[in-house]
């Protein structure tokens, strides 16, 4: 039995001691941080109570404004990911479809591509490929992307979705291959087919997959960093920043540190109860045979 | 024809143009790489023709110092990966066969970081950190393991379970010593498991910014993310350079997934569903 002990501990230390040390033990020296005036640069820190979280939610419309448009992107992003890579799913594993295994690698080589990379490419393609066509075909609608609180969300969407549909794509193949050949069969048998089959059968039973893919795309979208500081840096006057980039700068740019660890306090606090309702909401759509 | 044929025809040939929508930044991002600042200005959508040019490629590789950076990269993210699922496939092993309560309490502190933002340790883990004297390439791996221990103890935790703990009852019975068990036995049977986990840390890892970006400032530690931002600081608007740059930056991603892309595939599909 000593035995078993001791060698529990050595196995789990490498791993428990760097998990503790860069993430859990930071985590709390973090909630104490956002009770303070933290700046930064010198060394006297004084609690403040909760002045930090009510100047925040009171009087920082930076951050209110960073996090409406988190939230409109999440939204935005989720469904128009979700649904392409649905469809793209469903459209490459149909017997139909040939060189499948080539259509996938290409839908998902942009994830491959780092967010700072992947921002700097489409910084080219909005302001001067848009550019271009807006001048040659005389329309308007392309022209000064990236300019415009507008254009910078469409671009925003524009760059994660062609960066996440490949991947979610390949969940959904693989959520869709797992369902089994019988299965579908009897229900085409029982006149399940078209449209009828994909809502009363495929669907339902694809719910598993939905839950992980989708749980994993709302994570991601509130988090978004990357793309926001290289494509856009939050322009123009921060109207595109969202609530990653925002915290930074409170951080970095203005030197409020408390602050900006409480903000990332509250972050924590709404990503949770997302993922605890999307979670409750997606696992009582699952059926199980 | 048949009608299945024709069905064929009609959905490859609607697959391809949606691959060459999807795919056409590249041909922008590439074609424009090797024109001259003229070219550019002119037509941004034809090939380079008259206005060829492969200055921009030399130019933008020395300023990146490509092989310098491309060796950072590599090293951080071999190294990284590696220690990361070592470390973790050790953690789950124990976690998965010990039942008491201490066990279920950390394999649940794992699993539920895996919600904590990055932003929320941010602040405290760079000024912890530069206390310890870490804010380093080593240091910077060390994070890595830590952050990256969630998800992956969380991946081959389920694995684990799924393997019969008779295999390494029968190994105690033949005096088989604990770690000879775990390397010889047990991290072996947990290939598929280590290779999806490795394809999601690698592509992390090669790509990180905001962490690095705080942890390695010297230059010459940069990794490719932070020399490209770093060299779109200094040259915005030199769009000749920055593609050509891009185009540099993004090829050894390519080739690796041009040599693994089946690998990549099914680990990223394998890793979904459990």
């Amino acid at each position: 039995m000593k035995q078993s002990k001791k060698l529990f501990w050595t196995f789990l230390m490498p791993s428990l001691v760097s998990f503790l040390l860069v993430a859990v033990i930071p985590m709390f020296i973090g909630i104490f941080y956002s009770f303070t005036d933290w700046n930064g640069m010198n060394n006297q820190i004084n609690f403040v109570g909760f002045q930090n979280y009510i100047k925040i939610l009171t009087n920082d419309p930076g951050f209110i404004n960073a996090f409406v448009f988190t939230l409109k992107y999440a939204v935005v992003e989720v469904i128009l990911v979700n649904v392409c890579a649905l469809a793209l799913a469903l459209f490459i594993t149909s017997k139909y479809t040939p060189f499948s295994g080539f259509f996938k690698g290409a839908f998902f080589l942009p994830n491959l591509i780092g967010g700072i990379l992947l921002g700097f490419i489409w910084q080219f393609i909005f302001t001067k490929g848009f550019s271009s066509i807006a001048a040659t075909f005389n329309l308007p609608f392309f022209d000064k992307w990236l300019s415009t609180t507008q254009t910078g969300f469409l671009g925003l969407i524009i760059v994660s979705s062609w960066q996440s549909i490949g991947y979610m794509m390949l969940i959904y193949i693989a959520g869709l291959t797992s369902i089994s050949e019988e299965v579908l069969e009897a229900a085409s048998i029982d006149g399940a087919v078209g449209f009828k089959k994909l809502k009363y059968i495929t669907l339902p039973l694809l719910m598993p997959t939905v839950t992980v893919g989708l749980f994993m795309n709302i994570a991601g979208a509130f988090k978004v960093f990357d793309q926001n500081l290289s494509l856009t840096s939050g322009g123009p006057y921060n109207s595109t920043q969202m609530i990653s980039l925002n915290i930074y700068n409170t951080a970095y740019t203005y030197n409020d540190l408390g602050a900006a660890q409480a903000k990332a306090i509250i972050f924590l606090i709404v990503v949770g109860c997302i993922a605890f309702i999307e979670l409750y909401l997606t696992k009582r759509n699952e059926v199980e045979i | 024809m048949s009608k299945k044929t024709v069905k064929r025809i009609i959905h490859g040939s609607i697959a391809f143009i949606l691959a060459i929508i999807f795919l056409s930044p590249f041909y922008v991002l590439v074609t424009n790489s090797f024109k001259t600042p003229k070219g550019i200005f002119k037509d941004i959508f034809g090939l380079p023709g008259e206005y060829f040019t492969l200055q921009n490629y030399k130019n933008a590789f020395i300023e990146l110092d490509f092989v310098k950076t491309f060796f950072n990269s590599s090293l951080i993210t071999i190294v990284g990966t590696a220690l990361i699922i070592t470390t973790s496939c050790m953690a789950a092993w124990v976690l998965a066969r010990n039942k008491t309560k201490t066990s279920k309490r950390i394999y649940l502190l794992f699993s539920i970081y895996i919600l904590v933002p990055f932003q929320c340790v941010m602040l405290p883990l760079v000024k912890f950190m530069g206390q310890l004297n870490m804010m380093n390439v080593w240091g910077l791996i060390i994070m890595y393991i830590g952050f990256g221990s969630s998800m992956a103890v969380m991946f081959f935790h389920g694995y684990i379970k799924s393997i019969p703990i008779s295999l390494e009852e029968s190994a105690v019975i033949d005096g088989c010593k604990p770690w000879k068990i775990f390397f010889k036995i047990i991290f072996p049977l947990c290939r598929p498991m280590t290779f999806t986990i490795a394809i999601l840390d690698f592509m992390w890892l090669w790509n990180d910014f905001l962490l690095p970006s705080l942890v390695i400032n010297t230059p010459n530690t940069l990794t490719i993310p932070l020399k490209m931002y770093y060299f779109f600081g200094k040259y915005t608007k030199k769009w000749e350079l920055a593609t050509a740059a891009l185009v540099i930056t993004i090829i050894p991603t390519m080739v690796f997934f041009a040599f693994s892309q089946k690998h990549i595939i099914k680990g990223i599909t394998s890793g979904a569903i459990k």
